[in-house]
């Protein structure tokens, strides 16, 4: 086996042509210790097997981030239990070989069998320019293959040399010293393969003047993000309302054919909605890749960063966290793993810690309940009601503390030196929807094999807390007063009533922390939960108009509604804050590789929201 | 680390238009990136754009755009074109050797 490393600049269309070399046998690990994709892929040539690596994209051999020094440790051969590849695949744009070819000695100094492989060769004839590949490759000495990776063009001549990385020439008259001479060194090594000077990209001019214009620019930035608000909220809508109904309708498939008992009950709510509970995030984690994957590829989301980063400065983030922010507002799931595109680790970090705060879509629902139940329906101004100013309030209020947090956090524990802020705005590019397709995939199977397996974890767990030890309600209870009363009996009521000391001062009794237990698994459980422990029997479009009536109607024995107006408003922040989700901690666990970061997010956002509501309910009272 | 009144820098790039890299201040790892990107003394690098409210600004050299940000632009020392000679780099503006005399 021959094991060959692709290494190249970011933009260079590195991963397009690792794709088109490697298609679906590749396969994304973590490299040990670090959160740095692994990206590998398996290919056979002429019974030669072969073990291509793409490597993080780099600008230098002087690393100064995280992922490029892991570049570099795999091209020297000093990771741990991995010795230096056979060959090395320089990966390098054709058009901006002026800034990428003293990288590119610096390669060949390391000594290795090395193989140029020139991409966007289409591009640059695009646009005038005329670079003699025959003489590049006398004067460097190895071996130089034209490739366009999106159209598949020359990637069967350059798989062709794959197997024989021994035989790939070695490279000659390579500049020795500083940085400086290097470029010397290329500026001189240009001038004589040049044929024709490539001239600008009219169309990418033409385009930044708008997209990049001082207002028309600020307009198309709003129309990106509205878009892609409204792609990642309602676009995947229909996708996982169907996987939802269609684990809901196993489920109850199986209630209905297996002989009825817990083992069946667990095997349904627990084991088969536990695995919906994964399911249901898919269509949102492909979609909003599929996009950033898009706009990225395109050139346009580095010219979002630069349209925000002057805002984002000032909270001490910069441009690129702010796609991973706006994705939270539809989950924060795929918007930690939307982080991954911030070089900065202390950025990322603190854009994972305050994501949470961004009003998800699961909080909705939770939302919706409350407000109906304690909201006055009446009209303020126009059509403006007290219901809308308070979702918006709510809303505004998660913004504002995500702001609030990221800048604590930037200012506190995560200052100190962060990395130079440079962002390459590389022509615009169509996409090739192939490789895209296949990046989007792979992020979809890491989301799988790697948090889903804590989300079903903790789904089946919190169901046995909440069926258990009792399950098998007393004769002749209806079947909402025999789930209500199997609640009653099991470990998490006693959960609930063992918490009241905690959230008494907030306002709430053992039935509502029952509720937050069950939020757990996910925030809008907290609604059947609430349903479910007090015994309220009614679903769809009754549901939200009932539950709210049932839980401000007041008992008749005590007088006292089952829920105050100022336990609902307690209730309500308390949402804002709380970190109750563990499919966002299984991601954050595995976005930071240990149990620290979501340990720590579950404590600070747990100490805030008591904070919040418990001021909230005093005020209230 | 503000350079001294009087020596220009790239943030000051917007006013020229175009200009040409003298030096890259400090041994940092951050003025080291900055060299490796190409800004290295006699470099010619073109303002393109700024964002809005002061924000960072986009600059062209060596055939391809970069956006920085003011704090980083402050270390690179720049004068203007007419100040420097022998600078290699004119590949993407009006540089245009014709064909005979690459044939020849």
């Amino acid at each position: 086996m021959k094991r060959i490393a692709l290494v190249g600049s970011p933009n260079a269309g590195k991963t397009t042509l690792f794709n088109a070399l490697t298609g679906l046998r590749a396969k994304t690990g973590n490299y040990p210790g670090v959160t740095v994709d692994r990206r590998q892929g398996r290919l056979v040539v002429e019974g030669e097997t072969i073990e291509l690596t793409d490597l993080p994209g780099t600008y230098s051999l002087h690393a100064i981030s995280e992922d490029e020094a892991i570049a570099v440790r795999v091209l020297k051969g000093e990771l741990e239990g991995e010795p230096a590849p056979d060959g090395v695949v320089i990966v390098a744009d054709a058009t901006t070989l002026e800034r990428s070819l003293p990288m590119i000695a610096e390669v060949l100094l390391l000594g290795r069998p090395t193989l140029l492989a020139l991409t966007m060769v289409d591009e640059l004839k695009a646009r005038g320019g005329d670079i003699d590949l025959f003489k590049l490759q006398g004067a460097l000495g190895v071996p130089v293959i034209g490739v366009v990776g999106n159209r598949g063009l020359g990637v069967g001549d350059l798989r062709d040399r794959l197997p024989e990385p021994e035989q790939w020439s070695p490279a000659k008259e390579l500049p020795e010293g500083d940085t400086e001479s290097r470029f010397a060194w290329a500026d001189r090594l240009l001038e004589r393969v040049t044929r024709h000077p490539l001239s600008e990209s009219t169309l990418t001019r033409r385009l930044d003047n708008f997209l990049l214009h001082p207002f028309f620019g600020g307009l198309a930035f709003l129309a990106f993000v509205t878009f892609f608000f409204q792609a990642i909220f309602t676009w995947a809508g229909p996708a996982m309302d169907f996987f939802a109904g269609a684990m809901d309708g196993l489920a109850e498939a199986t209630q209905a054919t297996l002989p009825s008992g817990w083992f069946t009950n667990l095997l349904a709510d627990g084991v088969i909605r536990g695995v919906g509970a994964v399911f249901v995030f898919i269509p949102q984690i492909a979609l909003l890749f599929a996009l950033i994957l898009f706009f990225e590829a395109s050139g346009y989301m580095a010219r979002a960063a630069f349209v925000v980063d002057r805002m984002m400065g000032w909270i001490g983030l910069e441009g690129r966290c702010f796609i991973a922010l706006l994705s939270s507002y539809a989950c924060a799931v795929p918007g930690v793993m939307a982080t991954r595109s911030i070089p900065s680790p202390k950025d990322r970090l603190a854009t994972i810690l305050v994501a949470p705060f961004a009003t998800c879509s699961a909080r909705l629902p939770v939302y919706a309940l409350l407000i109906a139940a304690f909201i006055p329906a009446d009209k303020v101004l126009g059509p403006i009601t007290w219901q809308g100013l308070t979702l918006m309030g709510l809303y505004l209020l998660g913004a504002l503390s995500a702001v609030v947090f990221a800048a604590i956090f930037k200012r506190g524990m995560l200052r100190g030196a962060s990395l130079p802020f440079y962002l390459e705005l590389p022509p615009y590019r169509f996409p090739s929807f192939t490789s895209l397709g296949l990046q989007v995939w792979r992020r979809v199977k890491m989301f799988i094999s790697r948090a889903g397996r804590v989300i079903l974890t903790g789904s089946i767990v919190l169901w046995f807390l909440l069926h258990f030890p009792a399950n098998d309600p007393p004769a002749g209870m209806s079947e909402g007063e025999g789930q209500a009363w199997v609640i009653e009996q099991s470990y998490g009521a006693d959960l609930g009533r063992a918490l009241e000391p905690v959230f008494k001062p907030l306002g709430y009794d053992w039935r509502i922390n029952v509720g937050l237990v069950g939020s757990f698994a996910a925030r809008e459980l907290m609604v059947s939960t609430l349903a479910q422990v007090y015994a309220y029997e009614g679903n769809g479009d009754q549901e939200y108009a009932g539950m709210s009536e049932r839980i401000t109607t007041p008992d008749p024995a005590t007088g006292e509604a089952p829920v105050s107006l100022a336990t609902g408003l307690s209730l309500m922040v308390f949402f804002v804050y709380a970190m109750l989700c563990i499919s966002t901690l299984a991601v954050v666990r595995r976005e930071t590789n240990s149990w620290r970061w979501p340990l720590f997010m579950l404590g600070y956002m747990s100490v805030v929201a008591w904070l919040a509501a418990f001021v909230t309910y005093r005020i209230a009272l | 680390m503000n350079p001294p009144v009087g020596t220009l820098t790239l943030a000051d790039l917007r006013r020229f238009g175009v200009a040409r890299v003298q030096r890259v201040v400090g041994e940092g790892s951050t003025a080291e990136r900055l060299r490796e990107l190409g800004f290295t003394p006699g470099t010619e690098v073109c303002f393109v754009r700024q964002a809005p409210l002061a924000g960072p600004i986009v600059v062209s050299l060596r055939g391809y755009q970069l956006c920085i940000r003011t704090s980083e632009a402050l270390l690179v020392e720049v004068v203007s074109p007419g100040d420097m000679q022998g600078s290699p780099s004119t590949r993407l503006r009006g540089y245009q050797p014709d064909d005979e005399e690459r044939t020849a």
